[in-house]
């Protein structure tokens, strides 16, 4: 009589257990499902990389026709809302400071009649650009403005001075995303980042809450192996970290009309590989972890990186190759970019391969890590 | 390897563990014959836990060997696990689970067969058959220990550790759990139980005494008695504290301990004892008489032992010796 390698009835007693202490634990059932609608919620109408109407002040020393139709254009272009007209320079740089405007727009005297006599006058535009990605939408939108004001106001006698036209036509298309919303490209990613913070850390306080409670030492005597308990331990976790990613597709769609183009089943597929690999980083970070205390600490220092490193809140590609390489590391960089692709490109096996197996390459080992790590014994 | 029935079922030699630099268990040699039970006696701290689980499998030696129901306790920890059963000294069955799912869950982990049947069985041994839905966390000390005792059994294990499984637990319910483990070593099972007790020592057919992580004796309660070679006398009388005060002085008086109206006054050298108890047979109100020393008393002069032997060496804290 020896001790078979793998038990499934061992196995499935640790799940049926696990099971069991989730339903009667019910502060911790309500978190799972209360943390992805809440996130959603809060990234999906918070938060806007593109912001519109942002407060302007003009100071304008010229009443001309053409002065007031570049105030209009700006008004046009939705980035700016002129709410503000100080009466002088020093006015202006106050409310700069102050943060009361993000721009300030100043038209020079005689704004008209230089422009007709072709001496190039200035229109300034001062922006707080201490946070670049409120301005930068705007500032771009100006400049785009300028030829549409040219191009309507110089007519007939002054039709010449318009701007040439560049020789060449260019054209942009926004594929998968053309209004430029941002939760668009948050929700996906949201699932990376929920599925990570509640993953790890929900495995690595399953098992060093039986440390605390002194229940690891009866688990320990019982004829048990790592494996077994390892897979009682996570399955429950995966069950969970679907409902998660459920519930987060489900209100991006029904809320937030985030488009669903690409295969379900294919993100499911995905899906289980990457919870499997938060699993057995909690699963690793619990061999090392004393108490609950220390268990939840060091979830934080493995999940932050992943929210910043992963291109979840910053482009990926503006990182330095350093940060490039640690964040290809982590598995949340790769299913960032898998549950994009499938969500808002309709992207298929072949598209998101170049992701999936690194994350394969991580799930095997991590779990390698994660078995050889679990203390069989008390030592 | 399977042995036909080895007639040690516990077998080891020179087991060491340290933790931090400090010796916990040094060089334990322990044999316990089969369907006996041994009483497992020292100190807080003396490294009594460190040994057994030792024995069960659940911390590696850093030095020693030996064999646990035939199997290697190092290499076969495995198999000794199959074959045993430990009850912790803290309750550690699930809190959250009922009373039994626990049971079920042991059944499971254990592979056994005819489970409900088990598990039926050992509810109405319990007496639980009725809150058997209650969750383990909400019973009483006693009730844990009754508890964790049944799970331990399940399996029909060989060997029994039991780590003061009655610590907390009142008299009644202590007695119930004794006559338990007597009715289990008469089917055949041996048991090795620590115990800060003495009446419960005196229950067991050997105790080991263990103290500072070394063996000091083992045996029969009435050899470990008699091999201490200690005298004792009783003394009853009025106001015996500043009595005490004076008689711990005297040189052949290793250890006076109060029981009562009475002082258990006790010394290795018997003449010498005597002699120096002789000026205060006369005095008024006190009434002297030579005893057989309790277990009790052995017991307090091996503590008192050890502590002067290892004053100078051990600088500081003893803490428990997990």
């Amino acid at each position: 009589m020896t001790t078979s390698l793998f038990s499934f009835r061992r196995a499935r007693a640790i799940l049926a257990k696990e099971f069991i202490q989730l339903r009667r634990d019910t502060v911790t059932l309500r978190m799972i499902v209360m943390i992805p609608i809440m996130q959603l919620l809060l990234f999906g109408y918070a938060l806007n990389t593109d912001p519109k109407h942002l407060p302007t002040a003009v100071i304008s020393q010229d009443s001309s026709p053409i002065a007031r139709a570049f105030v209009a254009g700006l008004k046009n272009t939705d980035y700016f809302s002129i709410d503000h007209e100080p009466r002088s320079e020093a006015e202006a740089t106050e409310m700069l400071q102050r943060g009361d405007v993000l721009f300030v727009v100043s038209i020079p005297p005689n704004f008209e009649r230089d422009l007709l006599r072709g001496e190039k006058p200035k229109l300034l535009i001062e922006a707080d650009a201490s946070d670049p990605v409120a301005t930068s939408g705007a500032l771009s939108a100006a400049n785009g403005m300028m030829d549409r004001v040219l191009k309507e106001e110089l007519k007939g006698t002054l039709a010449p001075l318009r701007p040439a036209k560049p020789p060449v036509e260019l054209r942009l298309h926004r594929a998968y995303n053309p209004e430029g919303f941002t939760r668009y490209n948050i929700v996906p990613g949201l699932i990376a980042i929920i599925l990570t913070m509640t993953g790890i850390m929900m495995t690595a306080l399953a098992i060093t809450r039986e440390r605390e409670r002194g229940t690891m030492e009866n688990l320990l005597a019982m004829p048990v192996r790592p494996l077994e308990v390892m897979v009682g331990k996570i399955t429950p976790y995966v069950v969970i970290g679907f409902v998660q990613a459920a519930i987060i597709v489900a209100v991006a769609w029904a809320l937030f009309q985030v488009p669903v183009v690409g295969s379900l089943w294919l993100l499911a597929a995905t899906l289980i590989i990457f919870i499997t690999c938060n699993m057995a980083i909690g699963f690793t970070l619990s061999a090392a972890a004393e108490n609950q205390t220390q268990a939840i600490q060091m979830s934080m220092m493995v999940t932050l990186p992943s929210i910043m490193l992963s291109g979840f809140l910053f482009p990926f590609r503006g990182m330095p190759e350093w940060a490039q390489v640690i964040g290809n590391i982590m598995p949340a960089t790769h299913f960032i970019n898998i549950s994009r692709g499938i969500l808002l490109k309709g992207s298929g096996m072949a598209e998101i391969w170049p992701h999936v197996w690194p994350l394969l390459v991580f799930m095997a080992a991590i779990t390698l890590i994660a078995m050889k790590r679990y203390r069989r014994t008390l030592d | 390897m399977m042995t036909a029935a080895p007639d040690n079922v516990i077998d080891v030699r020179g087991l060491t563990k340290s933790f931090g630099g400090r010796k916990v268990v040094d060089s334990f040699d322990v044999q316990v014959p089969r369907g006996r039970i041994y009483g497992f006696l020292g100190p807080n701290g003396s490294g009594k836990t460190t040994t057994l689980r030792m024995i069960c499998g659940l911390l590696t030696p850093d030095a020693g060997e030996g064999t646990c129901l035939g199997f290697d306790i190092v290499e076969e920890a495995a198999e000794v696990k199959r074959r045993i059963g430990y009850m912790t000294q803290k309750f550690s069955f699930w809190e959250d689970l009922s009373i039994r799912e626990n049971l079920e869950f042991v059944a499971d982990l254990y592979g056994l067969d005819r489970r409900k049947e088990r598990v039926d069985t050992a509810l109405q041994n319990l007496n639980l058959v009725d809150r058997q839905k209650q969750l383990a966390g909400q019973l009483s000390g006693g009730w844990k220990q009754r508890l964790a005792l049944a799970a331990c059994i399940l399996h029909e294990p060989e060997l029994l550790l039991l780590d003061e499984p009655t610590a907390g637990v009142d008299p009644k319910a202590r007695r119930e759990f004794w006559d338990e483990i007597h009715r289990l070593a008469a089917e055949g099972l041996t048991v090795l139980v620590s115990t800060h007790y003495m009446d419960e020592a005196e229950r067991c057919h050997a105790i080991i005494y263990m103290s500072y992580g070394r063996l000091v004796t083992q045996g029969t309660v009435k050899d470990v008695i008699r091999g201490a070679g200690l005298s004792t006398w009783v003394v009853r009388g009025q106001n015996l504290m500043p009595l005490a005060r004076e008689l711990e002085a005297e040189k052949a008086v290793k250890t006076v301990a109060p029981f009562g109206d009475n002082l258990h006054v006790s010394g290795t050298d018997k003449q010498a004892l005597e002699a120096a108890l002789k000026p205060y047979f006369n005095r008024e109100g006190l009434s002297w008489h030579e005893a057989e020393p309790s277990f009790e008393d052995i017991f307090i002069r091996y503590m008192a032992d050890a502590q002067d032997n290892f004053k100078g060496a051990e600088n500081g804290n003893e803490g428990d010796a997990a």
